[in-house]
């Protein structure tokens, strides 16, 4: 929803020079033509201003009351307080840097595998078919669902991964010198509650949404990498490049529309994040969400104008991370 | 949603290991969320000891030890009521069909069953939605920390059910006094309690333990005692996720410990006092030494998974702990003892279970009170709860309800619980502090975790809650 109406200056100009001014001469027909064309979006700008123009303007203007969610008390306007609370508020801070901490992490890892995973299954080898479908496996589970695997599988009493580190790997490697023993010795014994831990708690949820993620990244740099003509990569085999110059030369750049396409709806998605962490961690300070904060301040204290404000900063927010993505594009096409 | 998602999720994986669903019903409710065939499987052919498939058949004995009590009006025959008194996976649900179907016989008055949602934080908001409108049922089934929030959309029951509410137990009637008026008649009750392992204290040679420092104490050796054998053996399992379960394991440990009510009857925030702190930082000493590191995540259905597989020596839960340890195929039947929670040592020690429940309010919107006050008189009388406890174990908050004959011929368990309901008992701040008890109790929850983690001491944490607390209850309009 956000990324449309973002997005939509962007489309702008482009729809004046179409039905308009610049080339369209000033005749009956062309006037004809234009209310046809206002005719035709009719249906579709309003069914946009239904279901997010007024919701969105409604959020603005709640952020600016004390309303609360049920109550009959009276309620006014009470300015820029609630955002001004917000920002001062040690919860929300702390919401905020887990947000960025959370997104930088996952978007940044899930890209770096995602081209590894998109350059392995864009080569030719047999059962490419199958791989790329099987691949797609965690980004079909619904988080909710992998989430709660998840949690099991890290559980400090009886999770897998704890039993594959303390009890499975230390005898499977037993017998090579030196490194054999020194797994047994650094992990401890009675194995770690990876998301109890403030430590590990962030880390190990960053985790799942790598699993999870990757595949999505792999498919849109898939997409990407396979409108690259495999002319050129001959031409400068003939001409003596490496694998790695037609990398870093030729692949890379080439891909840096798809990449960015990947990045803007990666980040905006991470930024909004919401239901990984509220399955695997709750609302525990360590690695609350803004949007937990949002969902929390609306729920638990019932204050519709603050939980508005705070929607309105997340907006705003990746409003900004759009229009330096969508300038970076623009730079790239120019 | 989320929230409810997971409550299910863990009710589905609890009640499948438990074997109290039967077969049909994890499929239903495994595919209704969205759970891989895979997963199914695994689920079903892990679920031994659930019952045969069997088609659940409207049970024709619910209700049959309900007498229905003397005095009711008879003037209001034609009335029409609704009320909001279970959630759609209750298995209560006969029972109570039976027992409106009896009260329409008795007074004429018709009673639509309302089932409400799963999860209390949503009930709670949906009940807010209608009330906000002014509209809904007429009668409502509250828990026992919402006599505050509801207050103000509730019929006063003291002028028209006084006799009735002098028969239920103190603690619970003043938890649901509100400035003097009674928002909600008590109906069944919980409290947290302490169960253990009476073989394993047997072998070490322990006696069931009555202040913390003996339970730490027992649960170290019995621990040390098991793990060469079981290296998956706990001491002790409690709750300490981020959650409204933690404000009730946070309360037993400084009441217990002389450390006061969080928030006092007359309003003073007490929580930043020496025994309170005391008694967090020494919750803390147990994780990673006779709890696991993971506890700080726990919910119940976690705690309760790692007793019922015979992975802990103690436990603290709510009653239905003892129906499951007990039932036939569990693996600990026959090993299980239960008391109120150990006393602290510090001045003004005491037993201290905090206080779960639900109450039925009449709601002042309600166009027909009258009969809605008849009915909450009729489910909440002696007579109702001795048969809700007899045939649903349903824990009465009438006193007398515990020595009835018939109770005891029932349970054993039931009649040994009336002592923590008389002394023990502790109501959660939630009357005094009204509105704002949701919020207190988070920030109340949210540091005393971080105890728990390590993260923060128990001095700052309490002086944060302080803080904090006083900042909410002095209700910034924002």
């Amino acid at each position: 929803m956000s990324q449309q109406v973002v997005a939509a200056p962007v489309a702008k100009p482009k729809w004046r020079r179409w039905g308009g001014a610049s080339d369209a001469p000033e005749s009956a027909w062309g006037k004809a033509r234009e209310r046809l064309a206002w005719t035709l979006v009719a249906p579709s700008v309003l069914v946009v201003a239904v279901v997010a123009l007024y919701p969105l303007f409604q959020t603005f203007r709640l952020s600016f009351t004390n309303q609360k969610l049920a109550s009959n008390d009276p309620w006014r306007y009470v300015g820029f307080a609630q955002y001004e609370f917000l920002l001062r508020n040690d919860g929300f801070q702390r919401a905020f840097r887990n947000t960025v901490v959370f997104t930088i992490s996952s978007v940044a890892i899930e890209t770096v595998l995602g081209v590894v995973v998109a350059l392995i299954i864009n080569s030719q080898f047999k059962g490419r078919g199958l791989l790329r479908t099987a691949m797609l496996v965690p980004w079909a589970i619904p988080t909710v669902v992998s989430a709660r695997l998840w949690e099991y599988m890290y559980h400090g009493e009886y999770g897998v991964l704890n039993d594959l580190l303390v009890n499975k790997l230390p005898q499977l490697i037993d017998w090579i010198p030196f490194v054999g023993g020194t797994l047994a010795s650094i992990f401890p014994s009675d194995g770690i509650a990876f998301t109890a831990r403030p430590n590990t708690a962030m880390a190990a949820i960053v985790a799942v949404d790598v699993w999870k993620t990757t595949p999505f990244m792999a498919l849109l740099i898939l997409a990407g990498l396979q409108i690259i003509p495999g002319d050129i990569y001959e031409a400068s085999t003939v001409d003596g490049a490496s694998k790695w110059q037609q990398f870093w030369q030729m692949t890379l750049p080439m891909l840096r529309p798809a990449l960015l396409v990947a990045l803007i709806f990666r980040t905006l998605d991470a930024f909004r994040v919401f239901d990984v962490i509220y399955v695997m961690r709750g609302v525990a300070v360590e690695t609350v969400s803004l949007a937990i904060f949002a969902q929390q301040t609306l729920v638990n204290e019932d204050r519709l104008g603050q939980t508005s404000a705070a929607s309105v900063i997340i907006f705003a927010c990746i409003g900004i991370l759009v229009l330096i993505y969508t300038r970076l594009v623009r730079v790239e096409e120019a | 949603m989320q929230d409810k998602y997971s409550e299910e999720m863990s009710a589905l994986l609890a009640g499948n290991l438990s074997g109290s669903m039967s077969r049909r019903d994890v499929l239903k409710r495994a595919s209704a969320l969205g759970l891989s065939a895979s997963m199914i499987s695994y689920l079903v052919r892990s679920n031994g000891t659930a019952a045969q498939d069997a088609t659940p058949v409207p049970d024709p004995t619910a209700g049959r030890t309900i007498v229905v009590p003397q005095g009711l009006r008879t003037d209001l025959g034609g009335t029409r009521i609704s009320a909001v008194l279970a959630d759609p996976t209750d298995p209560n649900g006969p029972f109570l069909e039976a027992a409106i179907a009896k009260f329409g016989e008795a007074t004429g008055i018709t009673v639509e069953f309302i089932r409400g949602e799963t999860s209390a934080t949503d009930r709670l908001q949906s009940y807010r939605q209608q009330w906000a409108g002014q509209s809904g049922a007429d009668v409502y089934q509250i828990d026992v920390i919402w006599p505050g929030v509801v207050a103000e959309h509730a019929v006063n029951l003291l002028p028209t059910l006084q006799d009735l509410a002098s028969q239920h137990f103190e603690a619970i009637v003043a938890n649901n006094t509100v400035d003097g008026a009674l928002v909600g008649m008590p109906w069944f009750t919980d409290a947290g309690l302490l169960f253990y392992r009476t073989d394993l204290l047997e072998k070490y040679g322990l006696q069931p333990p009555t202040t913390w420092a003996e339970l730490t104490m027992a649960a170290q050796t019995i621990q040390d005692g098991e793990r060469g054998a079981n290296p998956s053996f706990n001491g002790f399992v409690w709750q300490g996720n981020v959650y409204e379960g933690l404000t009730c394991n946070g309360l037993e440990w400084q009441v217990s410990n002389g450390g006061g009510f969080i928030v006092e009857a007359d309003g003073t925030v007490s929580v930043n006092n020496p025994q309170a702190i005391a008694a967090f930082d020494r919750a803390r000493g147990w994780v990673n030494t006779i709890s696991p590191e993971g506890v700080t995540t726990f919910q119940e259905p976690d705690s309760f998974n790692i007793w019922i597989a015979g992975n802990a020596a103690f436990i603290r839960n709510w009653p239905y702990v003892w129906a499951a340890s007990q039932a036939p195929e569990s693996p600990i039947v026959g090993k299980v003892g239960v008391s109120p929670l150990p006393k602290g040592d510090g001045e003004g020690a005491r037993n201290a279970d905090t206080l779960g429940g639900w109450q039925l309010m009449v709601s002042k919107y309600s166009k027909n009170q009258e009969a809605g006050i008849e009915f909450v008189k009729y489910m909440c009388s002696p007579e109702l709860e001795t048969a809700f406890a007899v045939e649903r174990s349903m824990l009465p908050t009438i006193a007398s309800v515990y020595d009835a004959p018939e109770v005891a011929a029932a349970s054993e368990f039931i009649p040994r619980l009336k002592d923590v309901f008389q002394g023990g008992a502790v109501a959660r701040p939630s009357s005094v502090t009204g509105e704002q008890y949701p919020e207190i109790s988070a920030i109340y929850y949210t540091e005393l975790n971080q105890v728990l983690t390590g993260a923060k001491s128990g001095a700052d944490a309490a002086a944060m809650m302080e803080s904090q607390i006083k900042e909410a209850l002095a209700g910034s309009d924002l």
